[in-house]
């Protein structure tokens, strides 16, 4: 029983930067805008997050820290697409390269030294119930995040007059434009949020996940992330639910490594990124579901006419 | 309040289309200087490190084409993809399995030699990048599946599955342990272009002719059109009788094969032998380079020699300033987003809302709705 509580730990915080990464940028290819850089604020998320937390000593300015990088950083990208108009799939590949590279070059010093965890919620007497004692009152505080955020955005974009108009501005740019809708503004606090998103993911990753700085330690989860976004139809419940599958493959490979089975350790790391291309063919095959959910104006830059 | 606003010009600026890689590079410039005065470096000390020593040699000269030699080569096979709106990412994992392809015959076969051998190599090493681009194209004619997500997780694999090779199957028994292969035989070295002067070989012909040909291609042949008509209007290509489908499977096989050429050379040719890592990021770096030569094949020769310095320039601070090395992603990196952004010049006429007064007649009432 112990086991099974712990295994499931594990796979809740390996799914819960898939998550807050694939809810963010949801929200930012509802508006309309298709951001391919979150590998790029990822990390930097988890450079910004380990070096606040590791120069103060505060896990908690840390995670604020990579909140606030993570924004900082996306706001690179949206002066570009929205502001400057320019192609969002390459502007977005850019912002990986230069967040993999910069994080790189900011966290030379950081390699090797030890990093601070934000300690896990431990509520006495509620997290010591067998089971659902841990599960739900014993995990990182970053997991109720996840999950509120999950809430959060369910909630904002289907009862909130405001989500219907960040969804209207992803399915028609030009006719909320004609609406009087500001189609910039809205899209900069998309990405923006977005951004802090990734961010915040990332500072999971170097404060709770592995409380170390490692270089690439994203290892291509907002790739996945981005994944997941198609995976889930830009529903927010499937994306917890594909966060949550693809968290389970992730420690599944682990735990087959640490048993030892007679399987090269490479093939079972090369699992996660196998499973994200069937579950995308899976996903893309059912041509009606993707077309009626996809953003109608996804990737596409807009400039308002004057 | 200031405020940017775009002005579409009534048609593309000739001027800035010439203009915006070299705007782009000053701008990279001023904003390296200030990253090296962070750095606590004197930057015309760093710039004079990091753009001229490194080639102020004839060897350096060699070690700069080494460098821009799979640089271009895919390069070159992208910039003809992302004219199609095609977008393939993962010619890093495509590299890779050229490099794996055309090791088959010096790793497996070491007895084999003669003169049949490299052209042999060279040309697994095309096939084995061409059937890795294979796999995206497949998935996206025959289940529309997003080809960036798919072929940039092809890359993770490839490393994974070379990692497996050079540690398992192919390492070198006698190698201490190593994980490598065994050196290759002479006659799987690529050779040397001019051994006396310095280390270039013959990759950098590869590159330049693969330019030259798909520039033949692009501007002069039936299919060259075929790939601008159908990622500048698909429908119109439609019309015209052009395939999307084969469209893809086209764009990724040739862009597959020429990151193949690469793989292979590069492994033959500067390394010798399988190591785990067999590329600095070559795959990705290549994207820059594609976009900084405006995906036209003869701009791309001159930017992947400008990125390949990027590199040269990255080891030299790191060990003349004690500079991380990683100095060089960021300059490549800023050095896209420019090069991005200074191309909508080439659109739109930037006008800057605060500073010249608002003259077009409708601009008052929009104004008011702010």
């Amino acid at each position: 029983m112990d086991i099974t509580v712990n295994i499931l730990l594990t796979i809740a915080t390996a799914a819960t930067p898939l998550l807050i990464a694939a809810i963010g940028e949801l929200v930012v290819e509802r508006s309309g805008v298709l951001n391919l850089g979150v590998e790029g604020m990822m990390i930097m998320g988890a450079v910004g997050g380990f070096g606040a937390g590791y120069l103060t000593g505060s896990p908690w300015i840390g995670l604020l820290a990579a909140i606030i990088v993570g924004a900082l950083f996306s706001l690179l990208f949206a002066v570009m697409t929205l502001s400057l108009a320019t192609n969002q799939v390459a502007t977005g590949l850019s912002l990986t390269l230069l967040g993999l590279g910069l994080s790189g070059m900011i966290g030379t010093s950081f390699v090797g030294q030890p990093g601070v965890r934000l300690p896990n919620l431990d509520i006495p007497g509620l997290s010591s119930i067998p089971v659902v004692g841990r599960l739900i009152f014993g995990q990182d505080p970053v997991f109720y995040i996840s999950i509120a955020l999950t809430a959060g955005v369910m909630w904002f974009l289907f009862k909130t007059r405001t989500g219907l108009t960040l969804r209207s501005i992803g399915d028609s740019h030009s006719s909320a434009h004609a609406l009087g809708i500001q189609v910039i503004r809205y899209r900069y606090l998309a990405v923006t949020f977005g951004g802090a998103c990734a961010g915040l993911a990332g500072g999971h990753l170097s404060l709770v996940y592995t409380p170390q700085w490692v270089e690439n330690m994203s290892a291509g989860r907002g790739w996945i992330a981005l994944a997941l976004v198609v995976f889930a139809s830009w529903r927010p419940w499937r994306v917890l639910a594909g966060a949550y599958i693809f968290g389970a493959v992730w420690i599944g490979q682990l735990h087959a490594q640490a048993f030892g089975i007679p399987v090269p350790s490479q093939f079972l790391s090369s699992l996660p990124y196998l499973a994200t291309i069937v579950v995308l063919v899976l996903i893309s095959r059912n041509k009606r579901l993707t077309m009626m959910n996809t953003p109608a104006s996804l990737g596409q830059p807009f400039v308002p006419d004057r | 309040m200031m405020r940017l606003e775009l002005v579409k010009r009534p048609q593309r600026s000739a001027l800035f289309s010439v203009l915006s890689p070299f705007i782009a590079f000053a701008l990279t410039m001023i904003a390296g200087a200030v990253l090296f005065a962070l750095l606590g470096v004197n930057p015309f000390n760093a710039f004079n490190v990091y753009f001229f020593q490194p080639i102020s040699e004839v060897w350096q000269l060699h070690e700069l084409a080494i460098k821009a030699a799979p640089l271009i080569l895919i390069a070159v096979g992208l910039s003809v993809c992302y004219k199609a709106n095609i977008w393939n990412i993962g010619a890093e994992g495509q590299f890779i399995l050229g490099g794996i392809f055309g090791s088959i015959i010096p790793v497996l076969f070491p007895e084999f030699e003669g003169p049949l051998v490299l052209p042999l190599m060279l040309l697994l090493g095309m096939v084995g990048g061409a059937l890795y681009a294979a796999i995206p194209a497949l998935l996206k004619t025959r289940f529309s599946t997003n080809e960036i997500l798919t072929s940039l997780m092809l890359v993770y694999v490839a490393q994974l599955f070379l990692d497996w090779l050079v540690r398992g199957p192919w390492r070198d028994p006698q190698g201490h342990g190593f994980p490598q292969t065994i050196q290759f035989g002479d006659s799987a070295i690529l050779p040397e272009l001019m051994p006396d002067a310095g280390r270039a070989n013959w990759g950098f012909v590869f590159a330049l002719v693969a330019a030259i040909g798909i520039w033949l291609m692009m501007s002069r042949m039936l299919k060259g059109f075929e790939v601008r008509v159908l990622g500048s209007s698909p429908r119109a290509g439609r019309f015209a009788g052009f395939g999307f489908n084969r469209m893809v499977f086209f764009t990724f096989l040739l862009s597959g094969a020429l990151a193949g050429l690469a793989g292979i050379s590069e492994v033959s040719g500067a390394i010798g032998q399988l190591q785990p890592v067999i590329s600095p990021g070559y795959g990705f770096t290549a994207i820059i380079v594609a976009f900084l030569g405006r995906l036209n094949p003869l701009g791309i020769v001159a930017a992947g020699l400008v990125l390949a310095l990027t590199y040269l320039g990255g080891e030299a601070v790191q060990s003349a300033l004690g500079i991380s090395d990683k100095v060089a992603r960021v300059f490549q990196g800023m050095l896209l987003f420019f090069v991005l952004g200074c191309d909508t010049l080439i659109h739109y006429r930037i006008r800057l809302i605060g500073f010249a007064a608002p003259k077009l007649e409708a601009a008052p009432k929009l104004e008011e709705a702010r």
